[in-house]
């Protein structure tokens, strides 16, 4: 079976992209047991840095999603 | 690159659920990153809730309650009170001759009760082996991440008197 190597590549692609996402959501979700804890412990001063790092890898997981979404329509439509 | 995709001709139901096996490979990926988007976006929601708890949160007011009187507890002895409500259990105990510890009696764990062990000298959690320092209610050893909150106790004419709590967040 003949495999187009554009889609090849674009799965490849998406692929790198899945696995920065992962990596990103595994920091976000440390970030959040860590701000929690901190605030339950009393220190409320982590709370703002907490979410805005939050924020910036958000930002980046939903751009790493529309590079997703692009690829995938450029592929397929071609 | 542009950033969003094309406005496509497709409908939708015929681009989602496509008849070939090579684009369902792209549909399911691209699904999956989009779950993972919206994990990203619950995750930034805590984080917001907290920032609004932490912005948002008045110190509360602590009574001022009588807790023991001084001879009540003897060295090395506890008493069980409750502070600042009748549901927030608490812990004294008397470390020396004129020398008083008191703190919150649930672990910052899972919310177990602690008790004081006198030959370590230090406050135990039976759950999950967590240890604290009787000198501060930092974390000696175990799961527990927090410090236990401390009551503040004072003494006034013969008694003592729990006045406020430190390290307690929420």
């Amino acid at each position: 079976m003949n495999i187009d190597p554009r889609q090849t590549r674009g799965l490849t692609a998406i692929d790198g992209a899945m696995v920065l996402m992962i990596v990103l959501l595994i920091v976000q979700i440390w970030l959040l047991s860590a701000t929690l804890e901190s605030y339950l412990g009393g220190h409320r001063e982590a709370a703002l840095p907490g979410a805005i790092i939050s924020a910036i890898l958000f930002l980046a997981c939903l751009g790493l999603y529309l590079f997703v979404d692009r690829v995938d329509a450029d592929v397929r439509r071609g | 690159m542009k950033l969003f995709r094309r406005p496509s001709s497709t409908p939708l139901w015929q681009d989602e659920f496509s008849v070939f096996t090579a684009d369902e490979r792209y549909v399911n990926r691209r699904q999956f990153t989009k779950f993972l988007t919206l994990t990203s976006l619950a995750m930034l929601a805590g984080n917001l809730w907290i920032l609004a708890r932490s912005l948002f949160r008045r110190e509360p007011a602590y009574p001022a309650q009588t807790v023991a009187t001084l001879d009540e507890v003897p060295v090395g002895g506890v008493k069980l009170f409750a502070y600042p409500a009748a549901n927030d259990p608490c812990i004294l105990v008397r470390t020396g001759a004129n020398t008083y510890a008191a703190y919150s009696q649930k672990c910052t764990h899972l919310s177990c009760a602690v008790y004081y062990a006198k030959e370590q000298n230090r406050l135990e959690c039976p759950c999950h082996q967590g240890y604290f320092s009787i000198a501060d209610g930092s974390v000696l050893q175990g799961p527990p991440q927090r410090a236990l909150p401390r009551v503040i106790i004072e003494q006034t004419d013969g008694r003592l008197v729990a006045v406020r709590m430190e390290g307690e967040g929420a």
